[in-house]
């Protein structure tokens, strides 16, 4: 059985100028061990998908889906109450911001704590023991003194690395990552790519990678979804698509990267969307 | 290409006064450490490094946004140096920039025509008509329609603003262009017809690039010179091909080493070393 199943997700918003199709009928499996990456320009439906899997939209978005199962539990019927067991648990998530995540009134160590208390009833020095151990495993220098200190004190990778301490505390089975890299210098990035790769296969969880960027996707993922106005664009593992992509918009995407050009001008999507007609 | 030099920089220097507080003491921080660089006519010169290491300030002194602490700025033939002289219009005429952010650097209340004719009100005294006819020729250039001339920056996407930001920066005719990470908050497709429509307008208009990124697949598409800054100084300056075939300094190293690698050989190794 596989860890996360989704079948025929859709998700519209309502607006002003009537309903929005964000999402139009995408499918995602993950397996435990797993590192899936989902890629898309903006307004893909990449986030949108994830955020309707956590239950973190707003009221204006309809969500339906055949199936949507984590662990063999259906997440389309669950209570506020029962998600909130599960979410930040058994399934977490990072997201892009680092600096913006955390609470700026907060310490970080008040903020490690606080899932550990929720989530595993730990408390005191028990709680903080292990805030130390998870922030020495995601290496924060000085994790000890560290706890402390207010976001504002740290540095955007830094950060990015409290959050992700923050959502491996419980060992989560599932970890979505959403664009966990793009606001952070390439030294940076390369850090916390490595980290998070390196954490997923020490626990063998299953790693969701959603950005836009080629790089990225080639540096850690095992499988790859491409999406495109909130439709899968196609599915491969990670080789196939960089080696031989299937579909017109996947090629698109694939020459539009600066270090495959060939020639003074980069082909467009726009150029491609014409022969390719997707 | 001509081989006049059109941006000279000779050992300039830029510190910022931290003030002291309660319990700070006050301190000098320097941005820019001894820049020398020199940028020949209708070529592209790339300034790389992490966010800190002083690009963004080097692009501000070059825009006369801010004044050099000490050294010497030359921009075709104009010696500049704004705490002393300030500046003219004929030097406002010579540089002209981009920045990253399309969506903060247009005025949200004022319209897209209005934008573009801002420059030419400022500087020069050009009859409104003409200052029209002008920005409408403007708008094409950057592949945008005469309908736009009276919409707000709202109703535009990330791409087609940022095309509207490099048409105000042109409108003075400017001989150099300096582009502050202007693809860096695109999307993939559109950065490439941006980073097109910039070798278009270079080609069409004889433009000089400063350009500024952290992204090094973009920079070795578009760059001629390159230059890498690191805590401020300058660790490795030469040709595109000398800096991206026998990088010199460790940061540089450092910094090629991290990118990431999209090419199918690398992902068989690295599926590879995950498998073993």
């Amino acid at each position: 059985m596989s860890l996360l199943e989704i079948r025929n997700l859709k998700v519209e918003f309502d607006t002003a100028k009537g309903p929005f199709k964000a999402l139009d009928g995408v499918d995602y499996t993950v397996d435990a061990g797993e590192v899936l990456a989902i890629v898309g320009e903006s307004g893909s439906g990449k986030s949108v998908a994830m955020l309707a899997t956590m239950g973190l939209l707003p009221n204006t978005a309809t969500i339906t889906a055949d199936k949507m199962e984590f662990e063999g539990l259906d997440l389309r019927t669950l209570s506020a109450k029962e998600r909130r067991r599960v979410i930040g648990k058994d399934i977490s998530m990072i997201f892009q911001e680092p600096i913006a995540s955390l609470n700026p009134c907060f310490t970080v160590g008040f903020q490690l704590s606080e899932t550990l208390k929720t989530h595993m009833g730990m408390k005191g020095r028990q709680a903080r023991d292990r805030v130390v151990e998870i922030l020495t495993s995601v290496g924060i220098p000085n994790p000890a003194e560290r706890l402390s200190a207010f976001p504002h004190q740290m540095s955007g990778g830094q950060c990015q690395r409290v959050m992700i301490a923050m959502a491996i505390s419980c060992a989560p089975k599932l970890l979505i990552a959403d664009e966990p890299t793009t606001a952070l210098d390439v030294t940076i990035q390369k850090q916390i790519l490595d980290l998070l790769v390196q954490l997923q296969q020490d626990s063998g969880m299953g790693l969701i990678m959603i950005t836009h960027d080629m790089g990225v996707v080639a540096e850690t993922a095992d499988r790859v979804i491409v999406q495109y106005k909130g439709r899968k664009m196609e599915e491969a593992d990670v080789l196939s698509l960089f080696e031989n992509p299937k579909n017109p918009y996947t090629r698109a995407l694939l020459s539009a990267l600066p270090e495959n050009a060939t020639g003074k001008r980069l082909p467009t999507v726009s150029d491609f969307a014409e022969a390719g007609g997707f | 290409m001509a081989d006049d030099v059109i941006l000279k920089v000779r050992d300039l220097y830029r510190t910022y006064d931290i003030k002291g507080g309660m319990f700070k003491k006050a301190s000098t921080l320097t941005a820019v450490k001894g820049v020398n660089l020199d940028v020949e006519r209708g070529t592209t010169l790339a300034v790389v490094g992490e966010s800190g290491c002083g690009k963004s300030t080097l692009a501000r002194m070059l825009t006369m946004i801010d004044a050099q602490t000490s050294g010497m700025i030359e921009i075709d033939g104009l010696s500049i140096d704004i705490s002393k002289t300030g500046i003219s219009k004929e030097m406002r005429q010579k540089v002209q920039i981009v920045f990253q952010n399309p969506y903060g650097s247009l005025n949200p209340r004022q319209k897209i025509g209005h934008v573009l004719e801002e420059p030419l009100l400022l500087n020069t005294d050009m009859p409104s008509a003409e200052r029209r006819d002008l920005a409408l020729q403007m708008l094409e250039k950057v592949g945008l329609q005469p309908e736009h001339y009276g919409r707000y920056p709202h109703m535009f996407s990330g791409g087609q603003r940022q095309r509207i930001a490099i048409a105000r920066a042109i409108m003075m005719k400017p001989k150099l262009l300096v582009l502050d990470e202007p693809v860096s908050a695109l999307d993939l497709s559109v950065q490439a017809q941006i980073l097109n429509l910039l070798a278009d307008l270079q080609e069409e208009m004889g433009l000089t690039y400063v350009f500024i990124s952290h992204d090094l697949s973009v920079v070795r598409y578009i760059a001629d010179k390159v230059m890498v800054m690191y805590f401020g100084e300058v660790v490795e300056y030469g040709t595109r091909d000398e800096v991206f075939e026998n990088p010199q300094h460790d940061y540089t190293k450092t910094l090629f080493a991290a990118t990431p690698r999209a090419d199918v050989a690398s992902i068989r190794k690295r599926l590879a070393a995950k498998a073993a």
